[in-house]
């Protein structure tokens, strides 16, 4: 315990409390601190002090990582003491009965010929085994099948990114036999199966000769970047989002510039205050001709979380973050959210179905990939 | 075991059987139970004679004997070494009262799964159901009320939109679709039961055991012997 709040850095706080005023889920009105587990840290107390339910509530959004003056790695923090919780048996109370989680661990076991290219077409021109870039298409083929209510179509964004690829003649590896990549077991203190997961990954990669790695899923971005680093010691692998490699190559892309529209970006936390890119997504969303772009009040560093990153919680306050975030949308008068994750899509389009505030704060939303493969010159 | 229950079944005047009629011919609540006792009594001696038998046949025969249980652990090893484990969602109203018909109807069927009662089938969840799979359930078999029977008007039409769901999530798992498995089956289909719990196991013990399957060679015969 004493590790972790070195390895935290969480012996630097002096107990100012910032973490509390910020987090997101204490603002929506739960008695939730940051502070208090810190503290349990640094007294070495662990999860018995900790009640668990308060320790899966936090949404790992990394606002108070962002604006702790002791430069205290809270985010992570959560992330060992989850470890520590699972450890212990404490099993936290998934949403969607946790049906997600199974699905995780059973592709950790491993065994069965997964069936996840089902939306590949013909005209997406990919390689199952071998070439010099990867992409990464991360799990919306299951949220898709598992979330058909809120039309929340994360393949849409899949195909545009591999046909983005493909105007920039890059013919991607597209694996059938991609894992989950772990994320939300590892967020969960399972990390036993993110293991399994993360070395089955690795190799598959390794065997693939990709020397980049692409995907654009937010979160596949943050394993890949941070979590797999260790297992990626030795290798030249760059790992870029979508957003990112699409800027590097923006000089090839050709735009055609018809209708004009007014659209909004959410950055996700993941992306965003994780890993730092907050710039490529803007630089694209800016070079298309069509679009006008508009920033929300809360953008980058700053910017709202979706509320439900890790599967592992959700509640009222998340619905409240959630509608908060809507209607911030709507209020820069933009006709379209866009987001650079599937889960961001799927939280808000779940909270979109609020019968009582209905178009108070519907909002058009997709992937970043479908808007600029839109606009792209035939 | 039978002349008991038929014993208790005379106790209940209104079910107008002929067991309680003959009962009443002799004469009240206390001989059938002693023809009961009497009747087990008989079997036992039955019992009782065969190691008897043995014993008296020759000394040496007893080690023989000694030495059967591990021949029937080799029995056991010999019989195909696995069975499969299923799991198998009932709701209260309909299907697991089926199954109860399919039971005091005496109807035989296969005995490779754990039922788990739940109020309605709209209850039934994808997670149920993936949670089963992980868990090392070969086959999982979710029943509920027939359309328009449902104790509550509409938690049948709730279970086979869950259903749907689910069979996408297994699709795409790489798990074959033979091992899920939606039947509506009502209160009175006792034998509909049995035979779609013969037919699912048979299906599923083609399949064999799941990549994630806890299912053991099944250890009966030597809990028999």
């Amino acid at each position: 315990m004493f590790d972790l709040a070195k390895d935290t850095n969480a012996w630097a706080c002096y107990d100012c409390g910032k973490c509390t005023g910020t987090c997101p889920i204490a603002r929506a009105g739960a008695t939730y601190s940051p502070r208090r587990h810190v503290l349990a840290a640094n007294l070495g107390g662990g999860v018995k002090v900790v009640p668990d339910e308060s320790l899966s509530a936090c949404l790992t959004c990394s606002l108070c990582n962002q604006r702790c003056p002791a430069d205290v790695d809270y985010t992570e923090l959560v992330m060992r003491l989850r470890e520590v919780a699972h450890g212990e048996g404490h099993e936290p109370e998934c949403p969607h009965g946790g049906a997600l989680q199974s699905v995780m661990r059973m592709m950790a076991k491993g065994g069965t010929t997964q069936d996840r290219l089902g939306w590949l077409t013909d005209d997406l021109n990919t390689d199952p085994e071998r070439g010099g870039v990867f992409y990464w298409t991360g799990c919306a083929m299951y949220y898709d099948a598992f979330f058909p209510e809120f039309e929340s179509n994360g393949l849409n964004g899949t195909k545009a990114a591999v046909r983005l690829l493909n105007a920039l003649n890059v013919k991607p590896v597209v694996s059938p036999n991609e894992r989950c990549c772990g994320h939300d077991l590892l967020w969960n203190g399972d990390r036993e199966n993110f293991e399994l997961l993360a070395e089955y990954n690795v190799n598959l990669v390794k065997e693939s000769g990709a020397s980049v790695l692409v995907t654009s899923c937010a979160e596949c971005l943050r394993t890949w970047k941070l979590d797999y680093a260790p297992l990626l010691a030795g290798t030249d692998l760059r790992v870029c989002h979508l957003t990112e490699y699409l800027a590097d190559n923006l000089d090839i892309l050709e735009f055609s510039p018809d209708g004009q529209r007014k659209i909004t970006f959410q950055d996700p936390c993941r992306l965003g205050r994780h890993l730092g890119i907050y710039d490529p997504p803007r630089q694209l969303l800016e070079a298309v001709p069509g679009i006008e772009f508009e920033e929300m009040g809360r953008k980058g560093p700053g910017a709202m979380c979706c509320a439900g990153g890790t599967w592992s919680n959700c509640d009222r306050f998340a619905k409240k973050m959630q509608v908060d975030r809507l209607r911030e949308a709507r209020a820069t008068g933009a006709e379209m959210m866009v987001t650079a994750c599937p889960k961001c899509q799927i939280h808000f389009r779940c909270a979109m179905n609020d019968p009582n505030l209905g178009d108070e704060i519907t909002i058009e939303m997709r992937d970043i990939a479908e808007v600029i493969v839109e606009a792209l010159a035939d | 075991m039978t002349p008991t229950k038929k014993g208790k079944a005379s106790a209940n005047p209104r079910k107008g059987s002929s067991a309680a009629t003959k009962n009443k011919a002799a004469g009240g609540k206390r001989k059938p139970r002693t023809a009961g006792k009497t009747s087990t009594a008989a079997t036992k001696p039955n019992a009782a004679s065969k190691p008897a038998a043995k014993k008296t046949a020759a000394k040496p025969a007893e080690k023989k004997a000694a030495a059967k249980p591990p021949a029937a652990k080799t029995v056991a090893k010999e019989k195909p070494a696995w069975e499969p484990q299923l799991i198998v969602f009932a709701c209260n109203w309909c299907s697991y009262a089926g199954a109860d018909t399919a039971g005091v109807s005496r109807i035989q069927h296969q005995p490779n799964f754990r039922m788990i009662r739940v109020m309605c089938s709209g209850r039934i969840q994808p997670a149920f159901v993936l949670r089963a799979f992980e868990k090392g359930a070969d086959g999982v078999l979710v029943s509920g009320c027939h359309f328009g029977d449902c104790h509550y008007i509409f938690g049948n039409e709730r279970a086979a939109e869950q259903f749907k769901k689910t069979k996408n999530m297994i699709k795409l798992l790489g798990i074959e679709e033979g091992r899920l498995r939606l039947e509506w089956i009502s209160a009175a289909e006792g034998a509909r039961f049995a035979q779609v719990i013969n037919e699912f196991t048979d299906q599923v013990r083609d399949l064999g055991p799941v990549p994630f399957s806890k299912s053991q060679p099944i250890e009966q015969t030597e809990d028999v012997a």
